[in-house]
């Protein structure tokens, strides 16, 4: 396993960050929505960032542009005139935070594939994902890495708005009932078709081998996001569900981030995973929720702050409404991770987050 | 050793240290005492799917073989040193009694009483068998067919496990579900919070009789956990307050134990004697601190009412918390002191209705919720009311508390509604006869007998062999 290297590391980063910034703040290339944030703000971007440390010159990017900007307005001058993907985040109600792209999910997605190995997500075979799909990112994204893989994907639908309505009103047989409906679709598949590798959320993960032995079934790899999967959760999944047999690739991720891998369990993990973001692309900092200028101690927990910094979309210090504990590099990632994510506050109130 | 005991999750009587654990708090220092293992529902309905083999586990035993595995049990369990978590600990009875007293509130003169009780239950399964089947020769239950009384009888079981979720607010409930290892029954238990002792101390007490491991799940979990061990078991026992009660009582599924708002009536003819009853009716009122089902929680009488509840304002107003290792504690402190402050605040509320006078007030000479040596007790009510429209009238709280409801006899049983136990003061045979074909009433006590006496052979508050078991009708060539 390669040391990782810190300092080569962030000066990787920060070359990529001047060429991002250049590109969002140059009238060449860059977006309106940039374009005018920056004479409105009053100095220049391309002048005053140059470290990881200048961002916090920048105010937290607002959830609320996202969902009251028309999407052209995100669009780089010099990808004008090619179509977009408009992307929406996961299980709000209301007008949903958009996200435009064109390549960028390709990329994230590629690179994942180098993570997992063909033992359990076989090339040339053919893919289950049993999630939300619709305006999401996501469905895209998974079809594209069983592609990269030379695989072929089938997809079972889940409306997470739909199941946070139901159970924020109390009709929980109702959610119940729609979670059966889509593991009997699912189940169905895994029935009548040859499928090795799986994407899901750890709740239907959960029902669905319930209802199947998905090692029979001829599941060997399981590729998981969505939802908190505290470390006694997750133990519950390798050894229980999965049975110590079939892989298991928990990731964190965001139709506004990409895909944060997280590194193989060790024992002394004792089932803390920890998920490291796709860097240069974009940075996780775990940071004080009172002062957010400032990281957390390693191994603490604070607040998830999130930038983006791609061509296609540069988003500055987004504060996540998850929390997490901040982790060490590790393995090959020079730069710190975030753990035992879990809904901002979880500690203080409940949080809906149904069966997604 | 590590110095905190912990307590495992029993998987079919193995242990599960789970990555997640909770702290079980003394109740006044704050200390923490033990850590609990807590699992997670998808570990429920693994387990569950696998229960048929903890049942057959049972099933190489006869029911009398049980039946005596179950009387050591229980003086393993008044008298044993025992197991305790996974950590090398052990429990001798007196540590029981202090541990339990420390983390529940209950003086130990309570614990003790209770673990009497438990350990009757245990000693006496036999005739509580016995009660409960009406006679029915053992060998039916081992072989499933056989004869009764020169009539051929069978008997199927209605489920591979009893399921429990258990209340933290009294440990003699497990007595209730005891006869379930004699019935061939395995138990899947969700341990209240705060009282994961009695039945950790009572599986091992098992263990430790000989019955198998397999036979016993001891699942300290989450609501959603909780909600798995009442939907998969095919029957279960639930403990909860009023709406809980109306939400599974007519599913045959659930045995629901909700409040018992227990009374004591006492008759027109024997009303003017009134001054003879006041320690009955104060014992019945107050015994093991006010928390059972059994406990009265109304007096109704026709005349005399405010005399009735002065004297036993007299009596109980006074009564002061005292150290747990008193003899004499007669208060039992709270687990959860937002508990104490919600009973408090929920009879002070009602009071500002008219109509209820709380008599104890004079009496008490303080506030009604009170700290001692960190802990939060809540001292004796009586509530004298005009009406039984009155909120205060028929409530139950987890404390000694009753009212005191002038009613005339003839109305006497329109009135009261559904009673666990209802001890009737009374020698008239009309009245007695009335009583007798209410349905209300669950156990009807005739005469001066203390609301909180019950009889191991007969079932105050449902039959667990007929919940256990069904008749089928059969023939054989």
């Amino acid at each position: 396993m390669s040391t990782p290297n810190p300092e080569a590391a962030k000066a990787q980063l920060e070359a990529h960050l001047r060429d991002i910034i250049q590109w969002h703040f140059n009238p060449e290339t860059g977006s309106q929505f940039w374009l005018n944030w920056a004479a409105k703000a009053g100095w220049d971007p391309r002048t005053e960032i140059h470290t990881v440390e200048d961002l916090l010159k920048f105010p937290h990017f607002q959830d609320e542009w996202l969902r009251d900007l028309q999407p052209e307005v995100w669009v780089p001058k010099a990808f004008a005139g090619r179509p977009f993907n408009i992307f929406e985040t996961g299980g709000t109600t209301g007008m949903p935070k958009q996200r435009i792209g064109w390549e960028d999910y390709k990329t994230d997605y590629s690179e994942f594939s180098d993570k997992i190995s063909d033992e359990h997500f076989p090339r040339n075979h053919y893919w289950l994902m049993m999630g939300p799909t619709g305006p999401r990112r996501l469905r895209l994204a998974i079809e594209h890495l069983a592609n990269v893989r030379g695989s072929s994907c089938y997809f079972i639908d889940l409306d997470p708005r739909w199941v946070k309505r139901l159970i924020t009103n109390k009709h929980f047989d109702q959610a119940k009932a729609y979670m059966d409906h889509v593991v009997d679709q699912a189940a169905t598949i895994l029935k009548h078709r040859k499928v090795s590798g799986l994407f899901t959320t750890p709740k239907l993960l959960e029902a669905l081998a319930e209802r199947v032995d998905i090692w029979e079934a001829g599941i060997r790899g399981v590729f998981c996001g969505g939802t908190t999967m505290l470390p006694q959760y997750t133990r519950f999944i390798v050894e229980e569900v999965l049975e110590n047999r079939i892989g298991f690739y928990p990731t964190y991720g965001n139709t506004l981030m990409g895909l944060a891998a997280s590194v193989p369990l060790k024992p002394e993990d004792q089932y803390s995973i920890s998920y490291y973001a796709p860097q240069p692309r974009a940075i996780l900092r775990v940071v004080d929720p009172e002062h957010t200028e400032k990281t957390v101690e390693y191994d603490a927990w604070g607040r998830v702050e999130l930038t983006t910094l791609t061509k296609e979309f540069f988003m500055p210090r987004f504060l996540e409404r998850d929390e997490a504990i901040r982790r060490k590099p590790r393995n090959q990632y020079a730069w710190d991770g975030v753990a035992e994510v879990r809904p901002f506050g979880a500690m203080q109130k409940t949080i809906v987050e149904g069966v997604y | 050793m590590s110095a905190l005991p912990h307590l495992p999750a029993l998987r079919a009587g193995r242990p599960y240290d789970s990555l997640e654990k909770t702290e079980v708090l003394d109740h006044s220092t704050g200390q923490v005492v033990a850590l609990v293992s807590q699992v997670n529902a998808g570990i429920l309905k693994k387990d569950l799917q696998k229960i048929g083999v903890a049942r057959a586990a049972l099933r190489k035993f006869t029911t009398a073989q049980l039946i005596e595995i179950s009387a050591k049990a229980g003086e393993f369990f008044l008298n044993g040193t025992l197991p305790l978590g996974d950590k090398g600990h052990t429990q001798s009875a007196d540590e029981y009694v202090r541990t339990l007293s420390g983390t529940s509130g209950l003086p130990h003169v309570m614990v003790r009483r209770n673990m009497a009780k438990i350990h009757y239950a245990l000693t006496h399964v036999a005739t509580v068998l016995n009660g409960l089947t009406r006679g029915l020769p053992l060998e039916v239950i081992d072989k499933g067919y056989g004869e009764q009384s020169g009539a051929a009888v069978s008997y199927y079981p209605t489920t591979q496990a009893l399921g429990l979720v258990m209340p933290s607010n009294s440990p003699a409930v497990n007595s209730l579900w005891l006869p379930a290892i004699a019935l061939k029954t395995p138990v899947i238990i969700k341990p209240g919070r705060e009282e994961p002792w009695t039945p950790y101390r009572l599986i091992q007490a098992f263990i430790a009789a000989g019955a198998p491991p397999e036979a016993f799940g001891f699942y300290p979990t989450d609501h959603e956990g909780a909600g798995e061990v009442m939907r998969l078991c095919g029957r279960a026992l639930i403990f909860g307050d009023a709406s809980t009660v109306a939400q599974y009582r007519d599913n045959p599924k659930f045995s629901v134990h909700g409040p018992g708002f227990s009374k004591v009536l006492i008759g027109d003819d024997c009303v003017d004697q009134w001054p003879e009853y006041i320690d009955l009716i104060a014992s019945s009122i107050a015994e093991n601190g006010g928390r059972s089902c059994v406990n009265a929680s109304a007096v109704v009488v026709s005349r005399h009412g405010r005399a009735i509840a002065e004297a036993l304002a007299q009596k109980l107003g006074p009564v002061q918390p005292l150290r747990a290792d008193d003899e004499g504690a007669k208060l039992s402190g709270f687990a959860n002191p937002k508990m104490a402050e919600y009973i408090d605040s929920a009879l002070e509320e009602g009071l500002k209705t008219p109509g209820a006078e709380d008599v104890t007030a004079l009496h008490r000479g303080g506030a009604r919720k009170v700290l001692f040596e960190g802990g939060t007790f809540l001292r004796p009510t009586i509530v004298f009311c005009d009406s039984f429209k009155h909120p205060l009238a028929n409530r139950e709280f987890l404390c000694p508390y009753a009212s005191v409801v002038e009613v005339p006899q003839a109305e006497m049983l329109q009135q009261i509604g559904a009673s666990l136990v209802v001890t009737a003061i009374t020698k008239d045979p009309a009245f007695t006869s009335e009583l007798l074909d209410s349905p209300l009433i669950e156990r009807l006590n005739l005469g001066p007998i203390s609301t909180m006496k019950i009889s191991w052979d007969q079932p105050h508050e449902g039959n667990m062999f007929e919940f256990l078991y069904k008749r089928r009708s059969i023939e054989r060539a």
